[in-house]
């Protein structure tokens, strides 16, 4: 249901993003951008389930799985990230059906599915420091450099190749993000989140549904974790995997509005300039100070602005667009981490 | 056209239901009675697959059903209400409707589900608006959005459980005209679970009435109302109290 003039904005706001790095060439700048759209499409992949009331802290688990297996077949095997990335995304996707099955069948729901996801997360954590010589441990990991054709090894110097890979990637988060959203499938989900029973008793599958947006979710957010590696060029466990990752994907779409499709990236755009100007402010003096600050905004946000920023902004500028979704609170209620 | 053989439901020690068989004719509306706590509702739960049965079995149109899950006899053509309704308040009544509409009858085509929303909200009186929203509807419009998205699913059979507590007398009245005009215009087959005695027997062909898990009587209305342990059960708190205060007169006379 998107009118002429919002898909006119779409198409004017699209062109520009897709000129500015002809016209603006800081590499820094393009840099944090790259960042930004990047976090941006795991952000929304997490969205995709967390909107459903399915908070998953076992993300960081599926990005990491993206990120590693996509470095590992190439430096061990010579495979293409052409060919690794659907590897390690039919390899995410297959844990999340493992994991996400016996939740859904035996109705393992709210804070329970939380701490089974949480345990996700640990655990490929563990696996990715214990198989240490071969992953690098928590020193990390780097994909070797290719000698031949970058296009097949997807390794570009080039920051504005890269800023238009991104901002590809970013995009087609936001376009399955609302094909998502006007699907029966959403319908679904939201009954499914207020009452399974019910929702049953409507004729849904409300395993199958489950699994489906899981599945759809988890597959997103290993390509984010492999794009992110083919970025960076450099991998450790803490920054593509395990609790901290996760936490973090929570905290951003939280923050941005898990009920919009802006929203994850208004939360990737927070938090990345975030962490960057306390890099820059405080240097080595303040590792782990973003962690801080993220989780007392958390708590304030889940308080005080439950359909976080860019959500609660729509609904004050255009108070009529929808009927407003009295449940939303709740769904965001299960999702306040280590509380 | 749906046929139980010796439906047994245990939970840990306490039998919910114990060795109940019955069969729905074609066409038929059966109302199933009893009091508080007789079973009535884990019989709904095992006929629409809510609860699996621990024993027993349930023949719909020939195919055993028992023990299926919920969507999968949904799907197979059963449809149900429950008895405090579960509407789902993050989505439009429309919206609710056209759910039940696409996921209640194998998720065909979209266009096909909102017809069957617009159908099945027009039959029992909501309006069919596309934005109206759940939080707008009072008891009645809530027990009518319950059958509305049962009768979306195109069923075969319609399990209507207690579709009539927290209703006024008028709207009682509404809503047994509503079911037997399901039965008549829509050929739907009806169980109607019910507490309020009276206005069911106005529109059901056969009553069948349970009491602590079994079934005590089946027959045609003016049948049961008249069986002696119908009465005793059914009304059990009246007779006691009658037998009661006899006793007390009988006593005064005596002393």
């Amino acid at each position: 249901m998107m009118g002429q003039g919002r898909l006119a904005a779409w198409g004017l706001g699209l062109a520009a993003l897709v000129a500015l790095p002809f016209v603006y060439r800081d590499p820094y700048h393009l840099h944090i951008l790259v960042l930004i759209l990047i976090w941006s499409f795991a952000y929304t992949s997490w969205s995709m389930m967390g909107r459903f009331g399915l908070v998953s802290l076992g993300h960081g688990g599926f990005m990491g799985i993206g990120a590693y297996v996509t470095a590992l077949l190439w430096n061990h095997l010579g495979l293409s990230p052409w060919i690794g990335i659907p590897i390690s995304m039919g390899a995410a996707g297959a844990l999340a059906l493992i994991v996400g099955y016996p939740c859904f069948r035996f109705r393992i729901t709210g804070h329970y599915f939380v701490l089974v996801t949480l345990a996700l997360s640990g655990i490929v954590l563990q696996v990715i420091t214990a198989t240490r010589d071969y992953t690098g441990g928590s020193l990390g990991y780097t994909p070797n450099r290719t000698s031949g054709s970058k296009l097949l090894a997807l390794q570009f110097d080039d920051k504005t190749t890269w800023y238009l890979i991104a901002l590809g990637i970013w995009l087609f988060g936001i376009v399955v993000w609302h094909w998502v959203d006007r699907s029966m499938a959403r319908y679904a989900l939201e009954a499914i989140s207020e009452d399974e029973d019910a929702a049953a008793a409507a004729g849904v599958d409300v395993t199958a549904e489950k699994l489906k947006i899981t599945l759809l979710s988890a597959l997103m957010t290993a390509l984010a974790g492999a794009i992110y590696c083919q970025y960076q060029m450099f991998i450790t466990p803490d920054t593509v995997s395990g609790i901290a990752v996760s936490l973090q994907m929570v905290f951003a779409a939280i923050v941005g509005g898990l009920f919009v499709s802006l929203g994850p990236t208004v939360g990737a755009i927070i938090t990345i300039l975030l962490a960057e100007t306390l890099r820059i402010g405080f240097g080595t003096k303040a590792v782990g100070w973003d962690n801080l600050v993220y989780g007392v905004l958390l708590v304030l946000f889940i308080i005080f602005l439950p359909k976080g920023i860019l959500g609660s902004l729509l609904d004050r500028l255009k108070p009529q667009r929808k009927v407003p979704r009295t449940n939303e609170q709740e769904a965001v209620q299960i999702a306040r981490p280590g509380a | 056209m749906l046929e139980v053989n010796g439906l047994v439901k245990r939970f840990g020690g306490f039998t919910a239901v114990n060795n109940v068989s019955f069969r729905v004719d074609q066409g038929e509306i059966l109302g199933l009675i009893g009091p508080n706590g007789s079973g009535k509702s884990t019989i709904f739960n095992m006929l629409s697959g809510t609860l699996a049965p621990t024993a027993g079995s349930i023949l719909f149109a020939g195919h055993e059903i028992a023990g299926l899950a919920p969507h999968r006899i949904i799907n197979g053509g059963i449809g149900r209400t429950f008895q405090i309704p579960r509407p789902f308040r993050r989505l439009t009544i429309f919206e609710n409707v056209a759910l039940a509409g696409f996921y209640g009858q194998g998720r065909h085509s979209r266009i096909k589900a909102e017809e069957a929303a617009e159908r099945s909200l027009a039959m029992v009186g909501l309006p069919t608006d596309r934005h109206a929203s759940v939080d707008g509807l009072g008891a009645a419009g809530l027990k009518k959005l319950e059958l509305a998205k049962a009768l979306a699913t195109a069923p075969k059979l319609l399990l209507a459980d207690e579709s009539l507590g927290g209703l006024d007398e008028t709207e009682m009245d509404q809503a047994a005209d509503m079911l037997r005009n399901i039965r008549d215009e829509l050929g739907i087959t009806i169980i109607w679970v019910e507490h309020i005695m009276g206005v069911l027997m106005r529109v059901v062909d056969r009553v069948m009435v349970l009491d602590h898990g079994e079934k005590i009587s089946e027959g045609l209305p003016s049948a049961v109302a008249g069986d002696p342990r119908v009465i005793e059960v059914y009304l059990g708190t009246d007779a006691e109290t009658t037998q009661a205060a006899a006793a007390e007169a009988r006593r005064r006379a005596g002393g």
